[in-house]
């Protein structure tokens, strides 16, 4: 049968026809208009590769645009609340960004190679944000989603497999700093970034690449406890390193149907990237300066250690005269920790001033029937969980 | 001559008409509603007219129609089932094609095809078109509040409208910008509107559809903007602005609802054409009909547009002059016409891949703004559009009780057909010329499309006027401009159902919430006939 090509309901990947190999399951979900697996075989196992070996996650899908031009430096300065103007060469640094009422957009990273090249990795598509923003500065945007495969190499053995690979090295190569190679006769960008909050890299490099490297990483970690990774092990990694999720755990301001679910940098513990005293103006500076000022956030997001082994999902949050004062975005029991943890959107003084006595209503299905239990939460830094293992220079190698 | 007396006396059988009939007969009320036709269902009908095809004469697809009156009259017990679309395309002249899909990611790559840009601005686009959707969607089943009036209930009234505005969370929780926002889609053109987002003419002439159809309005007069919304503010099960079709075309929706009101002891009766109100001391007391009989009633239900009602059937003596003013200067202006047609086989069309799902709705061929503001040009002039915008679905692809196996049925709704024809008007002659032209434009793009024609039907404004009852072949029974919609609808004073003759109320599309295969008009009229009547009303409408 002859296919029209112009219509597909979704893309592929150029890593499925590796991953849908390895896939055990074929349980696949729609990430930005891409197919890609959810789990391959179990999601417990695939967690326990990123911390116990290596787990290898296909990123393609993740937005990424090229920012090139003599104004490059200036124009992301502008962009992003960060202070990036110090920011070196062969850096990576993470960052979020606002619109003009100080609301968040997303957030991402920023690879920068040069004052005149950078690279933007985020949730949300923001071509036409990058091009209505960029008017005025000499740059161009690029969108290079789709010409350029991605992998999370992450876990405690991800750098003895990275230098099998061909990455010589790699154990210097500090977090947040990023370094060309050429493998295979390709080349590859890695950087020590990633979502599992533990030791790990991101690769860079050309579709028609990504077949061999997926096949070499793989040969390269067999003894070191490789494993494909899907998106469910990803959303437990990642709640256990504290990170946040656009349009999970706050609502991108542009993606908001009801205006009052945008949130400032503020109520989602990401003060600490806006740098009111920036020399040059940002998007958003002045609504931002004004909320600081008067101190009139609403919301903050806060960690929960929970009582009991039940996940609070999807949990409303009460004070202890049962009024309702936040809920829950996301929420498991770590297995690594063998705790009961969660994120959650409370409204000040909860979270900031008031830390205690506050419960979560738990809905616990148990065969047909729910469970209501009443767990008494602990406000937590929603750093969960950061091993040593994380930010050692050298890394730690398996030889 | 027969003497007949009813609690209510409903004029004209058309979707709206039934379901203020199937609600006052479940309240208890001993209800007859009076029709003209042989058959029922006004523009919400099914007819065989070759044997072996059903047509949807007129109405053809379903989005409108309130869930919560679905609901309430238990559609489904008489057979009503709601098939959602797959997709929609324009077909283009260089052999390419823009489609939209149910999937919002599936449609975000499509776009994507002709503008990297236009894919992205389609993501704000659809949240800001839903914000509006949801600002809009509760008031469809309020009675407008009069802001001349200081009974408590219209200053209620007028506070709980303005709440949907202002009032945190679920409501919208809307910040001023939204409000700017609201009251500059309320009155722009389409075509300003999409500028806003989008730079491709193939996405905007795709989207501007929705804004021009059934409108005596072009692209790029103002208040078209309003018109999109009005068609994106109904749901296929809770998905927003989807549309489907109605199993058995859209005749079954008015069946379904005959069914419900039967089985509350109401009654049709075609082949019935009111022809006068009678009135006695400034109160409707009854109807006369073409054949001689009187019915009298407790209450008088007009589901006739506004001018048909006021300047036909009811002695202007026993209205205010002014209020009859105002009705004489309602603007309800044919634009539209239609085409049903019966083929033998499947057409193809090459500009859209097989097994497409863009194939499975409405499919056009217009590709930009321009060219949709030079067909509404030729209908200013007073004739039909050279290169019309066309909305043409093949109901039979899903349905499958359209046509025998293999057989389809195809619809073409046709924009812009003038009522007032120049140089002489309607004739036989110029409607098959008509049919013709609009036949000759669809091959274009279907090389084997006149090849399986059978037969086929061909629907005027003036047949829209003369056969169903739409005053000039209006398909909304009036223009949905801000001058006519909500307090205004159908005018200023008025808008509550009532009306100046005591005991006579209005239900048609000429009230608020307006047109389309909506519903609300008849289940808003029933509530205040109810109110009236002391009669508690029990549901999910109210």
């Amino acid at each position: 049968m002859n296919r029209d090509l112009r219509f597909t309901a979704l893309k592929k990947t150029p890593f499925h026809s590796r991953t849908s190999l390895a896939s055990r399951t074929n349980k696949y979900y729609n990430w930005n208009g891409f197919t890609v697996p959810t789990e391959y075989s179990t999601t417990e196992l695939e967690y326990t590769a990123a911390r116990n070996g290596t787990s290898v996650m296909d990123l393609t899908p993740m937005c990424k645009y090229m920012i090139n031009g003599s104004d490059a430096n200036r124009f992301v300065d502008y962009l992003v609340t960060r202070d990036l103007s110090q920011m070196e060469d062969n850096t990576v640094a993470y960052i979020i960004w606002c619109n003009e009422d100080g609301k968040v957009m997303d957030d991402g990273t920023i690879f920068k190679f040069s004052n005149t090249k950078f690279m933007l990795c985020c949730a949300v598509k923001i071509y036409n944000w990058l091009h209505d923003s960029a008017e005025g500065f000499d740059v161009s945007c690029e969108d290079a989603t789709d010409t350029t495969a991605a992998l999370a190499i992450q876990g405690p053995t991800s750098c003895s497999t990275l230098k099998n690979y061909g990455a010589d090295d790699l154990e210097l190569l500090k977090p947040f700093a990023m370094k060309q190679y050429n493998i295979n006769g390709y080349d590859v960008l890695i950087s020590r970034t990633g979502f599992t909050g533990d030791l790990g890299y991101e690769l860079w490099t050309n579709p028609a690449n990504a077949e061999n490297m997926w096949d070499s990483i793989m040969e390269a970690g067999k003894e070191l406890k490789i494993r494909p990774f899907g998106m469910y092990a990803l959303e437990m990694t990642r709640i256990e390193a504290g990170f946040i999720q656009t349009n999970t755990d706050f609502m991108a301001a542009e993606d908001s149907l009801r205006p009052v679910r945008m949130r400032s940098p503020y109520e989602i513990g990401m003060g600490w990237l806006v740098h009111l005293n920036k020399e040059s103006y940002f998007v958003g500076k002045r609504a931002l300066k004004k909320e600081k000022e008067t101190g009139n956030s609403e919301r903050c997001l806060v960690g929960l250690d929970i009582d009991g082994d039940k996940p609070a999902v999807g949990s409303v949050i009460y004070n202890e005269k049962k009024e309702d004062i936040g809920i829950v975005t996301a929420a498991m029991w770590s297995p690594t920790m063998k705790r009961n943890v969660a994120l959650a959107s409370l409204k000040r003084p909860y979270g900031i001033k008031i830390k205690e006595n506050i419960f979560a209503e738990i809905y616990h299905p148990e065969e047909l029937e729910y469970k209501k239990i009443w767990a008494k939460c602990k406000v937590v830094k929603r750093q969960f969980f950061s091993p040593e293992r994380r930010n050692k220079v050298p890394a730690d190698l398996y030889e | 001559m027969a003497k007949n007396t009813h609690d209510v006396i409903v004029i004209g059988a058309g979707h709206n008409g039934l379901t203020a009939a199937s609600y006052m007969a479940k309240a208890g009320l001993d209800v007859v509603v009076l029709e003209k036709n042989e058959w029922i269902g006004g523009a919400a009908v099914s007819r065989e007219l070759y044997p072996g095809w059903k047509y949807s004469n007129c109405s053809y697809v379903c989005s409108l129609l309130r869930p919560e009156i679905m609901r309430d009259l238990e559609l489904y017990k008489y057979g009503l089932q709601i098939i959602p679309y797959e997709g929609s395309a324009t077909m283009m002249r260089n052999g390419d094609y823009y489609a939209h899909y149910h999937d919002h990611d599936m449609t975000i790559n499509s776009i994507r095809r002709h503008s990297h840009k236009d894919a992205e601005a389609y993501e704000r686009y659809s949240r800001d078109v839903l914000r509006q959707c949801k600002i809009i969607k509760p008031l469809l089943k309020m009675t407008p509040p009069d802001l001349t009036s200081f009974k408590p209930k219209d200053l209620f009234g007028a506070l709980e409208f303005a709440k949907h505005f202002a009032a945190k969370d679920e409501l919208g929780g809307l910040g001023e910008k939204e409000i700017y926002d609201t009251i500059r889609f309320y009155t722009m053109s389409i075509r300003d509107y999409l500028d806003e987002y989008f730079e491709s003419d193939i996405t905007k002439a795709h989207l501007a559809g929705s804004a021009i159809i059934g409108t005596a309005l072009g692209p790029c007069s103002p208040g078209s903007a309003y018109v999109l919304l009005h068609h994106y503010m109904g749901e296929v099960d809770g998905s927003v602005g989807a549309w489907g079709y109605s199993r058995g075309g859209m005749g079954s929706i008015t069946k379904a609802m005959t069914g419900c009101l039967n089985a509350h002891g109401g009654e049709v009766k075609p082949d019935n054409e009111v022809v006068n109100v009678i009135t006695k001391n400034g109160r409707a007391i009854g109807v006369a009909t073409k054949k001689g009989d009187e019915y009298y009633a407790k209450k008088i239900v007009s589901n006739l547009d506004v001018k048909r009602t006021f300047l036909k059937i009811t002695e202007e003596s026993s209205l205010p002059g002014e209020f009859v003013e105002r009705v004489k200067n309602f603007k309800i202006r044919g634009s539209s016409g239609k085409l049903n047609i019966a083929l033998d086989g499947l057409p193809e069309f090459p500009c859209i891949p097989e097994g497409d799902p863009g194939g499975g709705g409405d499919m056009h061929f217009t590709e930009t703004i321009e060219e949709m503001e030079g067909a509404y040009d030729d209908w200013k002039r007073g004739e039909w559009s050279r290169n019309p915008y066309v909305d043409m679905c093949i109901p039979s692809k899903s349905d499958p009780t359209m046509a025998a196996p293999g057989k389809h049925y195809m619809s073409v709704f046709i924009q812009y057909v003038p009522f007032n024809l120049a140089n002489g008007g309607w004739n036989e002659e110029r409607k098959q010329e008509f049919g013709r032209h609009i036949v000759d434009c669809i091959a274009e793009f279907s090389p084997n499309f006149k090849d399986l024609i059978n037969h086929y039907e061909v629907r005027t404004p003036l047949e829209l006027d003369n056969e169903v009852g739409l005053t000039e072949g209006n398909i909304f029974q009036g223009e949905l401009t801000m001058d006519q919609l909500m307090f205004n609808r159908p005018v200023p004073g008025y808008a509550q159902y009532r009306t100046p003759l005591k005991n006579m109320y209005m239900c048609s599309s000429s009230t608020h919430p307006g047109g389309g295969v909506m519903g609300a008009p008849g289940a808003n009229a029933a509530r205040e006939v109810l109110i009236d009547m002391n009669i508690p009303q029990t549901g999910n409408y109210y």
